[in-house]
């Protein structure tokens, strides 16, 4: 199915989640923010959030200094 | 009080805004004094830390301050620059319990965290709440790079990123005032953007 990833219209399996679709672009879990379709995903709720076609889904991504 | 440089409408808007900073390392010691020289009228500062000898090369507090918890010492700060200023400290960890009542009332906070980890957890904490907070954050402002590499932009609807996106601050070079006040430069200027209704990073 087709979801739109950071802007990038990406193919992913179906059934796919916010947590394996953070796997499958390579970043690190406990450094991203996840929104889909506008509305935050916190961590807790990853595993459980089953993307749908057509939505469109946000991860930022941190690094260290403050 | 100083008089405020500013027209009287701009001057009352930022005079009624309430914004929160969360952590006053590097990043946050800086964004809370240009919001309170600016004339933001209520700050809600956090830091759970004391000021160690070694923050004076990059954070704005001095000798005198060392083993001061951060929170005060910034109140203290923030209060000689700016007497009427209303500023709120709170001397304690931040975490997804506790973000959403130390910033209620908040219409902005800028995240000001070191850890990347505890970056993405207060984004989603507050990101996760009633929905009238809109968080300003930080990331990659390590290193010698240019300053041009230091953009803000708007990933999220209610969230916005201030820096270059990939220098992390524990590899290799470190943090420097001078890369770090670019930086915060850009949190500060966006939450006062957002306080006169301007919402284009």
């Amino acid at each position: 199915m087709r979801i739109t990833v950071n802007g990038v219209c990406t193919d992913v399996p179906e059934g796919t989640t916010a947590e394996g679709l953070v796997e499958i672009v390579g970043m690190d879990p406990s450094r991203v923010a996840v929104e889909v379709d506008g509305d935050i995903c916190p961590r807790a709720r990853r595993g459980e959030t089953v993307l749908k076609e057509g939505q469109t889904v946000e991860i930022v991504g941190f690094v260290g200094g403050g | 009080m100083r008089g405020s440089p500013f027209p009287k409408e701009v001057s009352e808007a930022l005079r009624d805004a309430v914004v929160g900073v969360a952590g006053l390392g590097g990043m946050g010691s800086h964004v809370a004094t240009a919001l309170a020289r600016t004339g933001i009228g209520h700050l809600v500062i956090a830091d759970f830390d004391v000021v160690d000898g070694s923050n004076l090369f990059r954070q704005c507090y001095t000798p005198s301050d060392v083993g001061r918890p951060k929170a005060e010492a910034m109140r203290e700060r923030l209060l000689e620059i700016e007497p009427d200023l209303d500023v709120v400290a709170v001397d304690a960890r931040i975490g997804p319990d506790n973000a959403c009542d130390v910033f209620r009332g908040c219409g902005i906070v800028c995240e000001a965290f070191d850890a990347p980890d505890q970056k993405a957890m207060l984004v989603e904490a507050l990101l996760s709440g009633d929905g009238s907070v809109t968080v300003v954050s930080c990331s990659g402002m390590a290193g010698d790079g240019s300053s041009n590499s230091i953009v803000t932009s708007r990933p999220m609807r209610r969230l916005y990123v201030c820096g270059d996106g990939t220098s992390d601050a524990s590899e290799g070079f470190g943090l420097t005032a001078a890369r770090v006040m670019v930086c915060a430069g850009h949190a500060a200027n966006m939450a006062v953007r957002l306080v006169l209704g301007h919402d284009k990073p």
